[in-house]
């Protein structure tokens, strides 16, 4: 097939290669969601497992979560004061640092950060479990895998990431607040005065509909990479990065479109 | 009963079932043989519709398999024991746990039931006391008597056996051979078992079949396989790579792929 390819039209080919892969990938990937929807009617199978996953996925993942978004909000108050110095009031830094780590930060840094930790994580467990035959073993106990694995680990992302955003929003500006008393000497009062400039209570939502749909995508991807797994120790190691980077990417994705479709004027 | 119908698969080019049609009658055991990759794991594996045929099919019971329901098909697996030949234990969880898994999910037990299954099946394989171990504190042999613990502990109406003794010390080989006989005898299981040893062949089988060439080569009573003509039958019941070579026309046989090559 290649042999016969003439030469200049062989970069051709490639490309109509990878791009056909690609939309090979999203069918499969389509038809794995499909099947992921139907599966959510097999509530006895799913039900009892989704508080374990809640914990194991989303509780566990709180720390490096708070860790990332208490840095952030250092940075974000250090940086705006130096951004303003002289031209803007001071107390501007509680309106940028608020805005952002809400908007921002908060949900892409937690989801990046979440994509390695709880999106790696599934795809080596379920990808170890595939090349094992521990998913035919599944099938054959009469468990349908899809309603036992895949469910209840993007239901506890779902319901978990906004809670974990929450949570580094939250700490974001603490950290972003103690920094300005402590290093800008700025007041509390000050601080609070512009967090609540340009605030509005949409911006929370708007947080969470962003962390809701990464973790939509973390464990989606990393539960398809797992099943999608061929080939022992280094097909396991292949699916995990791809899950990492596929993600990771997606959340970016993600990031723009949501800014694009819910914060244009 | 189980019947595999003219089973044609392949893997992209990889010609591995050929028109494959075997057929396990109610109550008999049958072993299947056949050299290593010759496509007895993928054979068993469309008994139980973990792979789609390309053409033919797989009946059990009467029941087309390849083109049942999602829902029917649990149904008919309910039905049926699979030992995989490496296990294949949730590593999760520990021994019990495993063969818990396939008890609650046939319903119908109570929990003091599926603690009295569990020990009555660890029992079978010998291994009494290993409840509370996860699969990576096994060895190899204690792991596969795990998995084939698994699969007896429901009452399944069928048994597919995926090589229960290789990798097994003579008396434990003996020990899951006299189970194997038992769960026919006085449960009246059907069972197909994949196997490499003859001699657990000739004592377990009602009937034994060779897989060879993606087909089923030879089929017939363990005393007609033992005084088979055939020569590569003959050789690989004697274990002599000659008569094989000599009955292939020369073709190499591990390259296993006889059937594939013969198509480029
Ligand atoms: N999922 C798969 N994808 C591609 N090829 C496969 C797949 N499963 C099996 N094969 C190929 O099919 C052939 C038969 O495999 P199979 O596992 O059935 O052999 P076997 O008869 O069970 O051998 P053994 O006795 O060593 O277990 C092998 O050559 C294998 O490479
Ligand atoms: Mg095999």
């Amino acid at each position: 097939m290649t042999a016969r390819t003439a030469t200049w039209a062989r970069p051709f080919a490639a490309v109509g290669r990878s791009a056909g892969g690609f939309f090979a990938a999203f069918g499969r990937f389509g038809t794995f969601f499909v099947e992921m929807l139907r599966s959510l009617r097999d509530v006895g199978t799913w039900v009892p497992l989704l508080v374990g996953q809640m914990r194991h996925l989303g509780v566990d993942s709180i720390p490096i979560a708070l860790f990332l978004a208490a840095f952030t909000g250092i940075v974000l108050a250090l940086q705006a004061s130096y951004t303003f110095t002289g031209a803007v009031p001071l107390y501007f830094v509680g309106a940028l640092v608020g805005k952002t780590m809400i908007l921002e930060l908060g949900p892409v840094l937690s989801g990046l950060a979440l994509s390695g930790r709880v999106g790696a994580n599934i795809a080596a467990e379920l990808g170890t479990m595939r090349v094992s035959e521990q998913i035919d073993a599944l099938e054959t106990l009469a468990y349908n895998p899809v309603a036992y694995l895949v469910v209840p680990r993007v239901l506890a992302g779902i319901l978990m990431f906004p809670v974990i955003v929450i949570f580094a929003n939250a700490i974001g500006i603490v950290a972003g607040w103690i920094t300005a008393i402590n290093l800008l000497q700025m007041s509390t009062d000050d601080f609070i005065r512009g967090l609540r400039l340009f605030y509005e209570p949409f911006d929370i939502t708007f947080s969470l509909i962003k962390a809701t749909s990464f973790g939509l995508v973390v464990t989606a991807v990393g539960c398809f990479e797992g099943f999608a797994t061929k080939g022992g120790a280094e097909g396991v190691g292949r699916s995990t990065t791809r899950a990492v980077v596929i993600s990771s990417m997606l959340i970016l994705v993600f990031d723009a479109f949501w800014a694009v479709v819910l914060l244009q004027p | 009963m189980i019947e595999m119908i003219d089973l044609h698969k392949s893997f992209g080019p990889k010609v591995v079932l050929n028109g494959l049609s075997l057929r396990v009658g109610e109550g008999d055991t049958v072993a299947l043989v056949g050299f290593s990759g010759a496509g007895k794991s993928v054979a068993l594996k469309h008994i139980v519709g973990l792979l789609q045929p390309d053409m033919g099919t797989v009946r059990v019971d009467g029941t087309d398999v390849p083109s049942l329901s999602r829902p029917d098909l649990y149904e008919l697996r309910r039905r049926v024991g699979y030992v995989f030949q490496f296990a294949a234990l949730f590593d999760s969880m520990t021994v019990a746990e495993n063969l818990a898994m396939g008890l609650i999910k046939h319903g119908g037990f109570s929990k003091d039931e599926i603690e009295e299954r569990i020990a009555d099946s660890l029992e079978r394989v010998e291994l009494e006391g290993y409840e509370e171990n996860f699969p990576a504190e096994l060895s190899g042999g204690q792991r596969k008597r795990a998995g084939l613990a698994r699969a007896i502990a429901f009452g399944p109406k069928y048994l597919l056996y995926d090589e229960p003794t290789s990798g097994l010390d003579p008396v434990t080989t003996t020990v899951i051979d006299r189970l194997i006989l038992k769960m026919r005898d006085e449960l009246g299981v059907t069972s197909l078992v994949i196997t490499h040893d003859m001699d657990s062949a000739y004592c377990i089988s009602d009937r034994i079949a060779m897989l060879y060439d993606g087909r089923v080569l030879q089929e017939g009573t363990p005393e007609e396989i033992r005084r088979s003509q055939h020569p590569v039958v003959k050789g690989f019941v004697e274990g002599r790579p000659e008569l094989v070579e000599e009955g292939s026309g020369g073709m190499r046989i591990f390259a296993n792929t006889p059937a594939s090559r013969r198509r480029i």
